[in-house]
């Protein structure tokens, strides 16, 4: 077995219900160390309940999640950051009074170590470690492509930058899997370009990728592999080119008895 | 790069000389206050101090953290009651107050974990809500924690307490220092002044610090916080814990000041005024905080003195009680501030647009 066939996450037969709703249904899918991996279905699928339920957000009703060979604690966030998995959100969420700077500094919380007698005191190790900080936020910030933006208000940033941003966030907590909620909603042509690059590179500099993408030009360009959801189901599982020719897909996409090859 | 180093070194020349004046303008201070406007604004000059204790420690909890707290002025009375039970003729006993101080921020702290822990899921209103009763909970026990066993002696209160002593020289009575005679206010305002510089050092510390970060982030948005790794059971009670802690040690220098406290000094209207204190001058903003603490205590004052006096010359009698146009005015400035300066009077996004403008 290869480092790229070795299993990052598992998910098993995920379970997660609102009163009636059964938002997830027997979920199960398999990502693999180094791949980007395309999570796709219609509006309400459950697209985003899968990812809450993976970042510790929502308790799941039933089924086991195991990341890097061990069980995921249910609904606790912050282990799930230490466990190495970080998120972007549909409905971007960034704190909108720091500079883009701050944002991303609080994204390297979870990676240090600091409290409050260092804080006050500011010994040695306290100021060298504010001082790594501040260059990872930096290096994040010029990685994401921007680095002109560090001292704005977030709440300032136009929409691309913000989305931006908060991928600058989500990877300064040192994750291995990056889960991204339709980054790419609301973006013109060029932008998703310059995204799908900046995709590709955190990929290449070793991070696993799950993607959440209504684009199925972008998913299917940029996948290794994809998983449809379709009513809390997953209902097909393999490569893009099959994905694309999947009947119950095509089905789930355009409603029954309409034919794409037409 | 030059540029920016020289206008740096040029800065910090120029911060030095600020707080030299500052520091000159805050030594001579009381003798100024005192011999122009008296010993009664003396006073009202030391409350001034603990006033900015208190809102810098709320400021923590309300300004970084985002949490809503009505019931704040329990720490300040922690405090206070801890040093009247352990330094007055109550119990008998007449512990040292380097030792009483410390423990009533370690036990405010305490209490502070106390009335986190269980309100971490609420937020806004139901906060407040459950905030404000903690409040009134702690004050209704200090009324009523006299019988079956004596402890706070009720609503009487607790009298003939200690006056704060260092180096076995009380502050009470007017101090001998190199030939000069310090009266006793005057020592109570370097005391405080010192412990509050302490307070504001720290505040400003922690703001910029991992800690800090946590605390905004969490305010800003409490998921994201979450998805970044931040525990935030954790951290929000580390905010109520710092700040309850610097309500104790106001409460408990108030105590030694007074030599008298009771639940009276601890009502609701108490943590209503510190809150306005800090909404007032600026949420989040140390300096704004500390004007707010400023403002809200000696304006006040100002109209108490003088309403009375100037309604005379002006109408030739009283025609509106002086206290009435007390909260009248404050009623009246609360509602212009909000309308006019909704951040505050001294907001910190002056601080953020400045650096953004010369940044790169
Ligand atoms: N917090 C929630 N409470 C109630 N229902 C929810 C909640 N979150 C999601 N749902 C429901 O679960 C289903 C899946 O939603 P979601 O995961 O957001 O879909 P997608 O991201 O694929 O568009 C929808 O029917 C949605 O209304
Ligand atoms: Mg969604």
């Amino acid at each position: 077995m290869t480092v790229a066939d070795s299993v990052l996450l598992e998910a098993r037969n995920v379970d997660k219900r609102f009163g009636g709703v059964r938002a997830l249904q027997a979920v199960s899918l398999t990502i693999r160390t180094g791949e980007i991996y395309g999570l796709i279905g219609p509006n309400g699928a459950g697209k985003t309940t899968f990812f809450n339920v993976l970042t510790g957000l929502y308790a799941p009703d039933g089924g086991t999640l195991l990341f890097a060979g061990a069980a995921l604690a249910a609904s606790s966030p912050h282990t799930a950051a230490a466990r190495g998995i970080a998120r972007t959100f549909q409905n971007i969420r960034l704190f909108a009074n720091m500079t883009a700077l701050e944002n991303v500094m609080v994204g390297c919380h979870v990676r240090t170590r600091a409290g409050v007698l260092g804080a006050v005191l500011r010994d040695r190790r306290t100021r060298g470690e504010e001082e790594a900080i501040r260059r990872r936020a930096e290096e994040l910030l010029h990685y994401v492509g921007i680095a002109d933006r560090a001292h704005d208000l977030a709440r300032y940033l136009p929409y691309g930058d913000q989305r931006r941003l908060e991928i600058a966030r989500a990877l300064a907590t040192g994750p291995r899997l990056l889960a991204l909620d339709e980054p790419a909603a609301g973006m013109n042509g060029t932008e998703r370009e310059a995204l799908r690059v900046l995709i590709e590179g955190i990929r290449k500099d070793g991070t696993t990728v799950l993607l959440i993408e209504h684009d199925v030009k972008l998913v299917m360009g940029l996948c290794d592999r994809v998983a449809v959801l379709d009513h809390g189901a997953r209902i097909c599982e393999d490569v893009p080119a099959v994905v694309q020719k999947d009947a119950r897909v095509i089905e789930a996409y355009l409603g029954p008895g309409e034919n794409v090859h037409a | 790069m030059q540029r920016l180093l020289a206008s740096l070194r040029r800065d910090r020349r120029a911060a030095m000389i600020a707080s030299l004046v500052l520091g000159v303008v805050l030594a001579v201070l009381p003798f100024v206050v005192g011999g122009a406007l008296g010993n009664s604004w003396l006073r009202v000059l030391d409350f001034a101090l603990l006033y900015i204790m208190l809102a810098l420690g709320l400021n923590i909890v309300v300004g970084f953290a985002g949490l809503l707290d009505l019931g704040y002025i329990a720490f300040y009375a922690v405090g206070a009651y801890l040093y009247a039970l352990l330094a007055s003729p109550h119990f008998g006993l007449h512990l040292p107050v380097w030792l009483i101080i410390p423990a009533g921020a370690v036990l405010a702290g305490i209490f502070g974990v106390l009335l986190g822990a269980p309100t971490l899921r609420l937020r806004g209103d139901y906060l407040a809500i459950v905030t404000l009763g903690f409040g009134e909970i702690i004050r209704i026990f200090l009324n009523n924690l006299n019988a079956p066993v004596n402890i706070t002696n009720g609503p009487q209160g607790i009298s003939g307490i200690d006056p704060i002593r260092m180096g076995g020289i009380s502050l009470a009575r007017p101090i001998d220092f190199l030939g000069i005679t310090v009266p006793s206010l005057h020592a109570y305002y370097y005391l405080f002044l010192a412990l509050a510089l302490l307070i504001v050092f720290v505040s400003i510390r922690l703001e910029d610090s991992r800690i800090g970060r946590a605390w905004v982030a969490i305010r800003e948005d409490e998921i994201a916080a979450k998805a970044c790794g931040i525990n935030t059971r954790n951290i929000k009670l580390l905010a109520f814990a710092m700040g309850a802690s610097f309500g104790g040690v106001a409460g408990g220098l108030f105590a030694g000041f007074q030599a008298f406290v009771s639940p009276e000094s601890f009502s609701l209207m108490e943590s209503v005024m510190v809150l306005c204190m800090v909404v007032l001058g600026g949420m989040g903003h140390i300096p704004g905080v500390i004007l707010g603490g400023i403002l809200l205590t000696v304006l006040p004052e100002f109209f108490r003195h003088s309403a009375g006096p100037l309604q005379v010359t002006l109408f030739g009698k009283v025609l509106l009680d002086p206290e009435a146009l007390r909260m009248l005015l404050f009623g009246l400035a609360l509602i212009a501030v909000m309308l006019y300066r909704p951040a505050g009077l001294w907001p910190s996004g002056t601080r953020r647009r400045e650096l953004g403008s010369d940044a790169a």
